[in-house]
């Protein structure tokens, strides 16, 4: 065996697009070509569901085409009747100091987005006088929809439990905020009660080259 | 499309899932064939996605898998490919020359092979100076470069197109890993690793990095915690000192075999592993590959000598090979490596790798062998078995020799722990076909269930001729164990909980605080917990540890050893929980920060970490 290269596969160069080679054609049987290359742009697309949502603004948005494409997002789920461990309020508020923390980059290429689990209660109006209650800035969006639209996003966004009972115990809804640079496909998240200087340093460590320091 | 979702009890989904996995188990049984396994929609791909929608027999259970899988990957053929033995690493001479703080030189040009990234100019990324440098001066240096790497973990007659990964390949000779570096007590290592990964990660992952020994007793700036990543374009020399536990504290010298030696000889580790520990991204970047193997030789004191003439006379050479479990999934339509980004439970994958290849083979000569076995992760339990049912013969527990072999029928292996077992083929016919399988159902990342069930063959062992035999003495001692009788300085408790549907120790999240400040050279109880519903693999950095207790009584026998890794929760041993765990643990020789985690990379990289910080004693 050639130890050097025992994995089969060569070396590509580091700076090399991700691709791969397809295997030479006439050595698969016809039934056997069915593996295509997906681009970037389509797989980013894929994703995310495309959803239609509703913002507190009342305005109607695509969640990937107008929510997520090519932009840094921080993105939970709350609901405003939130009483089980009434750790909605305390999210929000921790992640209104995120967002002062963000700076004026939010709302330019950074943004955040609080996903309601009760949309039969949670209207673009109730979500309105929630925003403005925490003093939400720009940048930052309530969204709400269709029932079963905001439920497949919320199973698309991971926000779920593989216990399909505590999933669907409101209750104990998952207090992550996922965050992600969209055109480079990165992705990460944490608690959204973690320290908000936590939750800022994290968004930032995913950007390329920024000096890191050690400690 | 309308989901099915059961609101029933967990145990009665499940049974669901397990009869859904049953039927896929005897359809393959049954040795239909691709083109009819097409037709009836069980290789994916929008159109069998349709298919298998619309077959009958499949569409009460469709629903409930797909919430253990994203999807299914590409049917393989099993046994195609040989199992990629981990190509040792050669020692070489690194320019410019390796020193104590940041090198203020750049990355020299050296000739290399077809493939392997060019790394001239790279630079040395920030750190704080190598402690203990000149007393541990580098006697062996190895160079190797984090990058894109194109493996086919499918056999070529299967079609499926080779995935990108990203993988650690040596400088000099352009090798891939899963590599080993062969490291010797006595003799200091210098791993210098750059950074050659592109921004493009082809859907996961982050181009950058930070390199974990694990298991090392090593000084916290060459340790890859998860904080001291740096960026493509730059590279790291690790300083692996292979010396002791005690070197510098309780046990400057001690003596074995008539060697005496720094450090406490009982100590000594055997085999360790490094993967990428990049905070956040731990999970993604090691699944892509970031993972090898350190195995470290105690020649010095002729015990695990790596030369079975020598020493515990343990099979070595081509008689010692480590094996890298992963399970992974690849993308029906594209066939290459997927990760379930948005995952929090943990993530399983519905095909099983080793070293690289999907259910290899490995001819095997009529003797005993050595076979080092390491979980990978990110969420996978596996209970392993032989099926001849011929028993193992543990020699370590977390790589570290036992007191004394012990024989075993099957062995449970948390993620991220390892075992070095003694497999003997002297008794088996030339011809014959032995598999090692796993049989530990696990239908969710949160843990196994921890019932035995049909196994899935993860490596077949093709008998092969008659070879002369190590002379290694099952029946021998191997290692004593340390002694727990240090002062304790601190007793502290850290409860692995989910907190608010998100990951917590001591209810607090990751953060870049220290948690705790432990004065060095000074000995702790630490108490792992957690509560039922889930599986926790606990993992300090800096120094193994024994335990004590498990639930408040003694632990099982091959836990009797020194461990660094621990699994607390759910269906830990058995079908039982097991909340409570506690160790004895020191902080020798070194100072700086170390993490402390939960090794499901899955929940370590949302919040299931502390920092703690190792401080020179005030006086």
């Amino acid at each position: 065996m050639n130890r050097r290269h025992f994995w089969g596969g060569l070396a590509v160069g580091a700076f090399a697009s991700a691709g791969v080679a397809l295997i030479e054609p006439h050595s698969v049987p016809q039934e056997k070509k069915r593996f295509a290359e997906i681009p970037a742009a389509e797989r980013r697309r894929n994703r995310f569901l495309n959803a239609v949502l509703r913002t507190h603004e009342g305005e109607e948005v695509r969640l990937y085409d107008d929510l997520i494409k090519d932009r840094t997002v921080l993105i939970n789920f709350m609901y405003t009747n939130c009483i089980g461990e009434a750790t909605c309020p305390l999210m929000t508020a921790n992640l209104a100091r995120v967002q002062r923390a963000l700076g004026p980059r939010v709302g330019r290429d950074i943004f955040m987005y609080s996903i309601t689990l009760d949309p039969e209660h949670d209207t673009p109006g109730v979500l309105k006088q929630y925003a403005r209650a925490f003093e939400v800035q720009q940048g930052w969006l309530f969204l709400t929809g269709n029932k079963d639209t905001v439920e497949a996003v919320r199973r698309n966004l991971g926000f779920a439990y593989s216990d399909p009972v505590i999933d669907q115990d409101r209750t104990q809804h998952i207090g992550m905020v996922k965050y992600g640079i969209e055109p480079l496909e990165r992705w990460a998240g944490c608690a959204a009660l973690s320290k908000p200087e936590t939750i800022v340093r994290n968004v930032f460590r995913m950007e390329p080259k920024r000096a890191r320091a050690f400690g | 499309m309308r989901r099915n979702i059961i609101t029933s009890d967990t145990r009665r989904r499940e049974k669901i899932v397990g009869r859904y996995m049953q039927e896929i188990r005897e359809i393959a049984k049954a040795g239909l064939s691709r083109r009819e396994l097409l037709k009836m929609g069980l290789v994916m791909g929008a159109g069998g996605l349709a298919g298998l929608l619309g077959t009958r027999a499949f569409k009460p259970y469709w629903a409930h898998a797909r919430d253990v899988f994203p999807f299914i990957s590409p049917p393989n053929t099993p046994f195609q490919d040989a199992l990629p033995i981990p190509p040792v690493m050669r020692p070489v001479t690194l320019n410019p020359e390796p020193t104590e703080h940041p090198n203020p030189h750049p990355a020299a040009t050296e000739r290399v092979p077809h493939g392997v990234a060019y790394v001239t100019g790279f630079t040395e990324a920030d750190r704080p100076a190598h402690q203990r440098w000149e007393q541990f001066l580098p006697a062996e240096m190895y160079e190797s470069i984090e990058q894109p790497v194109s493996n086919n973990f499918y056999p070529a007659v299967d079609g499926v197109p080779p995935s990108t990964v990203w993988t650690f390949v040596e400088r000099s000779t352009g090798a891939i890993g899963p590599l080993r570096i062969k490291a010797r007590y006595g003799e200091p290592v210098l791993h210098r690793v750059h950074n050659a990964l592109p921004q493009e990660n082809g859907g996961f992952g982050i181009n950058k990095t930070s390199t974990h020994l694990h298991n090392g007793h090593t000084a916290s700036e060459s340790d890859g915690g998860p904080l001291h990543g740096y960026d493509a374009g730059q590279f790291k020399d690790y300083h692996y000192a292979n010396a002791r536990a005690g070197f510098a504290s309780t046990h400057p010298e001690t003596a074995l075999n008539g060697r005496t030696v720094r450090g406490d000889v009982r100590e000594t580790m055997s085999f360790l592993w490094f993967h990428d520990h990049e905070h956040d991204f731990t999970a993604q970047n090691t699944y892509k590959g970031l993972a090898s193997f350190y195995t470290l030789a105690s020649d010095d004191i002729l015990l695990d000598t790596d030369d079975e003439t020598t020493g515990l006379k343990l099979p070595s050479g081509e008689f010692d090979i480590p094996m890298l479990f992963m399970d992974k999934v690849f993308g029906p339509t594209t066939g290459q490596l997927f990760f379930d980004l948005f995952n929090l439970d943990g993530i399983l994958g519905d095909k099983e790798t080793v070293n690289g290849k999907i259910q290899p083979f490995l001819e095997v000569k009529r003797r005993k062998y050595r076979f080092r076995l390491l979980g990978g992760g990110p969420s996978r339990v596996r209970e392993f078995f032989l099926s001849n049912g011929a028993p193992f013969i543990q020699i370590s527990n977390d790589g570290n020799l036992l007191p004394r072999p012990i024989e075993r029928k099957s062995i449970r292996l948390q993620v991220a722990e390892r075992v070095d077992v003694i497999v003997d083929f002297s008794k088996a016919r030339s011809g014959d076909r032995i598999y090692l399988q796993n049989r530990l159902e696990q239908i969710s990342g949160r843990g196994p269930t921890g019932n035995i069930i049909a196994p899935t063959n993860l490596v077949e062992f093709r008998v092969a001729e008659d070879a002369p035999d190590c002379a290694f003495d099952v029946t021998k001692q191997l290692l004593a164990l340390p002694d727990m009788n240090a002062r304790i300085a601190q007793r502290r408790h850290w409860k692995f909980d989910r907190s608010g549907g998100a990951w917590s120790v001591n209810g607090v999240f990751f953060n870049e605080e220290i948690s705790a400040f432990i004065r060095q050279n000074t000995a702790e109880i630490w108490t792992f917990e957690s509560g039922g519903g889930w599986v926790h693999p606990a993992h300090p950095h800096m120094e193994e540890f024994q335990i004590r207790t498990r639930d408040g009584k003694p632990p099982p026998i091959y836990e009797i050893a020194r461990k660094d890794m621990v699994g607390v929760g759910e269906n830990v041993i058995g079908t039982r929980n097991s909340g409570e765990v506690e160790v004895f643990i020191q902080f020798r020789d070194w100072l700086g920060d170390y993490p402390m985690h939960c090794h499901n990379t899955v929940h370590e990289d949302h919040g299931m970490m502390i920092l703690f910080k190792v401080v020179e004693a005030v006086q």
